[in-house]
């Protein structure tokens, strides 16, 4: 056991040092944060500013449209059929034509423009009537605005339970966010940490010094420690990589701050929730939609995620880690291991191709045996586990990837420990077969 | 008292047998040399007695212990085919593979530095082994294989890659190592340092053992009686207990022949006769080298 922890020392160490892990430590994050920073100021310069005229024959909203981000509104009073023939003409973006309204049933709004405008602009307008609706029909109840403000608070609780489809689709946006990073990421990190594996196997096949090693320990212990060294190493890069990336762009976003108004910063970014956290509560602007994104955030369950994430991470690197180590055992060099590598690749490249189908339908039977599987569970059920995945479920196909990765990890021990010592030979998969069954 | 006896060992793999039934036996502090054509299966044995792979059949004992975990660190093993991690520094690699032989880290240092200074290769400790020659790392591969200080130590092909000053240093090593107490196999193709080094060796030819017992014996045993005459004069021999095998003219009137005793007589015999037929320059009797005894065994057995 000792030598074990000596071999993965051994692994972590050498790792670790090395330049190029240094390098893309501190680079990975800074090509995160690069990217990040570079769409916020995108964002932020984002666009020329568009003149929206808005014809108000309700004269409900005068002077409620005032100029948000990009937007400039300018009230005009000519006829609506004038107001159109003139767009082409003018630097106008859009016409906003507010006809005479019912307030219970407010219908006929049109938003005239040349192109068809953008998700933000007509939401922008949508939101603003609607909080004006709101406020007018609130005025008209006899309700002051003191009390409205202490209502809100209970209000916007309530409407959790009450617009159950609303929460829901928000909740759904994130939870494929998350299940789509998390299972990208396993999926890198059994890709990149794989190959490692087998470059560290045939290394030392190549290099000869095996046989020195192993006849000091054995080639399981061998095998072994270099699977949870480099392991180690990939958890130790994941790690620095989420805290250098977080702190990193929490510097860039409070330097961009310092030359904005806190304000425009908050709108631009709104989808983020570290700069919510950064600007605070201060925000009047957007207080309800921040809360409820703050609240989609969390229904999801993250202790549960993250537990699931380091089963499957590890499972996930375990069960595929080990055959790469058998296919750099029975090698000669580098070059010879793609024959082998392409049977392992088709399962995990089948996983992420499979993703979009279970995303569409994440409890359907697809999914179900795909996250089952252990070949593809560690990739698909981190998809499923957000949108929440019965218990039952998730104990099934957790002991199906261990006992997945105890089988593969025993059928690369066999071959590893007599391909270690094997050169010169032609490889096929029926020699392979062999030397699982061959006795010491 | 023997430090390693191997008992009817049997090996095959898939349909090759590797070895049947090998018997050796090795005494305590000597040399023994396990000598055999390519092929012949001696590498099998050593990963036997490495624990590298197990035996089909047969026992090993380690001083009279049956083989186990526990005899690895008393083992000492340099395959033929070696290397180190190239990235890594001498010092760290030392380091690394003495505590894989369970020494801790402050008595490897130790040792480490001893072994240097006899190995003339102080300041080494952090430079990389890609930066090294064959031959350094070479060296650096012998310290890692007596670092721990093995009773029995496995040698294959101790010297390919020195110079021969550092195979000499090698050697002198080799030879203290035994001073010290401890035993040495020995597995070459060069039957100079097989003849030099080895107390007893054992010869094996297509997964069998043809051969084994001290160096001296063997040698005695294979020796024909012939023996070298230098003379002055031509000699042709005409005697019914001596034949004479060979006559080479060396230069002047000074010729070389081989004569061979037929019957069991004494050597002085066959120096009387000479003296009555020509001037004897010199007379000695041939014994033949390991190299012979080896490819004449090995072809014999064709």
């Amino acid at each position: 056991m000792n030598k074990i922890f000596l071999i993965i020392q051994r692994e972590y160490l050498t790792r670790v040092k090395k330049k190029s892990f240094i390098i893309m430590t501190f680079l990975g994050p800074l090509l995160f944060a690069g990217s990040f920073a570079a769409i916020i100021w995108v964002s932020m310069k984002g666009g020329d500013t568009k003149k929206i005229e808005v014809l108000d024959e309700s004269g409900l909203f005068v002077n409620k449209f005032t100029e948000q981000g990009n937007l400039v509104f300018e009230y005009i009073t000519t006829d609506i059929e004038q107001a159109k023939k003139e767009l082409p003409e003018g630097d106008t973006y859009g016409i906003l034509y507010i006809p005479k309204i019912n307030l219970e049933k407010p219908e006929g709004i049109v938003f005239f423009s040349e192109g068809n405008p953008s998700l933000d602009i007509t939401s922008t307008i949508s939101k603003t009537l609607k909080s004006e609706v709101e406020e007018i029909k609130l005025t008209r109840s006899g309700i002051d605005r003191e009390t409205l403000a202490n209502l809100k608070t209970n209000i916007t609780i309530n409407t959790i339970n009450l617009t159950e489809t609303g929460e829901e689709e928000s909740n759904a946006a994130i939870a494929s966010a998350v299940g789509y990073v998390s299972a990208f990421l396993i999926y890198m990190f059994i890709f990149l940490y794989g190959t490692q594996i087998m470059r560290g196997v045939v290394e030392e096949k190549t290099n000869r010094i095996v046989e020195v090693i192993i006849s000091s320990v054995k080639p399981f212990q061998l095998m072994a420690g270099k699977i949870i060294g480099i392991a180690l190493v990939g958890l130790t890069q994941f790690l620095l990589w989420v805290i250098l990336t977080f702190t990193i762009s929490f510097a860039v976003v409070t330097f961009f701050q310092k030359d904005i108004s806190a304000e425009s910063a908050m709108m631009e970014n709104m989808g983020n929730r570290q700069m919510a956290d950064a600007v605070g509560e201060s925000d009047q602007a957007e207080p309800e939609s921040f809360q409820k994104i703050m609240e989609a955030v969390n229904t999801i369950n993250f202790p549960l995620i993250l537990g699931c994430f380091m089963f499957y991470f590890i499972g996930g690197y375990f069960l595929y880690g080990s055959l790469f180590a058998a296919i750099g055992s029975a090698v000669d060099s580098d070059a010879d291991t793609q024959q082998f590598m392409f049977p392992i690749v088709i399962p995990l490249v089948f996983a992420i191709a499979s993703l979009a189908v279970v995303l569409r339908d994440p409890d359907g039977s697809f999914a179900f045996w795909t996250s089952i599987i252990p070949f593809t569970s560690p990739v698909v059920m981190m998809m499923r586990v957000p949108f929440g995945v019965s218990t039952w479920e998730l104990l099934l196909s957790m002991a199906c990837l261990t006992g997945g990765f105890i089988f593969t990890t025993w059928i690369a021990g066999r071959i590893y420990r007599i391909g270690i010592l094997i050169h010169g030979t032609k490889i096929n998969y029926k020699v392979l077969g062999k030397w699982i069954f061959m006795k010491n | 008292m023997n430090i390693l006896e191997v008992n009817h060992v049997s090996k095959s793999y898939a349909q090759h047998q590797a070895l049947s039934d090998v018997s050796i036996n090795i005494p305590k502090q000597t040399i023994f040399g396990l000598l055999g054509p390519n092929g012949a299966g001696k590498t099998t044995l050593i990963r036997i007695i490495t624990q590298i792979i197990e035996a089909d059949q047969g026992e090993v004992f380690i001083n009279g212990e049956k083989l186990n975990p526990r005899h690895i660190g008393v083992i000492g093993y340099l395959p033929e085919e070696r290397g180190l991690y190239k990235k890594m520094k001498v010092g760290e690699q030392l380091l690394y593979l003495a505590q894989l032989k369970d020494l801790s880290k402050a008595e490897a240092k130790a040792r480490i530095k001893i072994w240097f200074k006899k190995l003339d290769i102080e300041g080494w400790w952090n430079k990389n082994i890609e930066d090294l020659s064959k031959g350094m790392q070479q060296k650096v591969q012998f310290v890692a294989t007596v670092i721990h200080e093995p009773a029995l130590l496995i040698l294959d092909e101790p010297f390919s890659g020195f110079d021969p000053i550092n195979a000499n240093l090698i050697k002198d090593e080799i030879l203290e190592l035994r001073e010290k107490g401890s035993t040495i196999i020995f597995s070459t193709h060069r039957m100079e340092s097989v003849e030099e080094l080895c107390d007893h060796l054992a010869l094996i030819h297509k997964s069998k053992k043809i051969l084994d017992g001290a160096t001296k014996d063997i040698k005695n045993a294979y020796k024909a009686n012939t023996f070298n005459v230098e003379h002055t004069g031509d000699l042709t021999l005409q005697h019914p207990l001596f034949e004479q095998l060979q006559k080479q003219h060396l230069e002047d009137h000074t010729y070389r022949s081989v004569i061979k005793i037929l019957s069991t007589d004494s050597p002085n015999r066959l120096l009387q006769e000479l003296i009555g037929l020509t001037e004897v320059h010199s007379f000695q009797e041939k014994i033949p080298s390991i190299n012979e005894i080896f490819i004449s065994k090995v072809q014999e057995e064709k």
